[in-house]
């Protein structure tokens, strides 16, 4: 089963993404949203983990709340997809199921 | 002017995903009306308020960054951010915002309102605060 697990909370004040990517199988998909977009940033104290991840997850962030947030694609690492409100009802609609982690 | 208390806010969210961030303006704009010697201190997630870039416009919230660079006419110029919190996140005073004030003591000079301090600086400047509110 193909899933999408979706992550809102900022990586640097919760455990959210932690758990998610602890416990998501591997060639599942991983959305980033809200304040969880700041995961989606190089150079930052999280970044290698979600690195290793991106081995073997594909990883999606959403652009509305990059721009809302001020964070630029200049900003992003290298092979996270950056999709649009109507790219996330593709994702969703792609995969058999989605898990959030609030 | 003895019953002038120095006053700290300390913001430790980001903005948007709470509203924590938006709370804590409104409060300094509110309490500026009160000439008490104000500081803002910006940790952890905070220093994600003041990056510079915002845009909203995709998701219906109001974009309240640009209030930030009205507090110097309000005297709230002390914008302390913490130099730790800025390198965990891959920033430096370069993505943030450029707030200004006009330092009327210095025949109204424009000056940086942003102060990046080390952790260690941080803690000497909560230390003497008679008030903190905390984000």
């Amino acid at each position: 089963m193909s899933m999408l697990h979706i992550v809102n909370k900022s990586p640097f004040e919760r455990n959210a993404l932690d758990a998610c990517l602890r416990l998501a199988k591997s060639g599942s998909s991983l959305l980033l949203i809200e304040d969880a977009v700041y995961a989606a940033m190089k150079g930052t104290t999280v970044s290698d983990k979600v690195a290793a991840a991106m081995k073997d997850m594909k990883v999606y962030v959403l652009g509305a709340d990059l721009k809302a947030r001020g964070v630029g694609e200049e900003k992003l690492m290298e092979g996270i997809d950056v999709v649009d409100y109507a790219g996330f009802v593709d994702l969703v609609a792609e995969h058999d199921n989605n898990q959030s982690w609030l | 002017m003895s019953d002038v208390k120095k006053f700290l806010y300390v913001n430790r969210k980001a903005p948007y995903g709470t509203i924590y961030a938006l709370e804590s303006l409104e409060v300094v704009l509110i309490g500026a009306a009160f000439e008490q010697d104000v500081s803002l201190a910006f940790v952890d997630d905070g220093v994600f308020q003041l990056m510079k870039g915002q845009d909203t416009s995709e998701v219906g919230m109001k974009n309240f960054s640009p209030t930030y660079s009205a507090l110097g006419d309000y005297d709230v110029n002390k914008i302390y951010v913490e130099k730790e919190s800025l390198e965990a996140r891959g920033l430096t005073v370069d993505d943030l915002m450029d707030l200004k004030y006009e330092d009327e003591d210095d025949d109204w000079a424009e000056k940086d309102s942003i102060r990046v301090v080390t952790a260690e600086e941080m803690k000497a400047i909560m230390d003497e605060q008679d008030v903190i509110l905390s984000f």
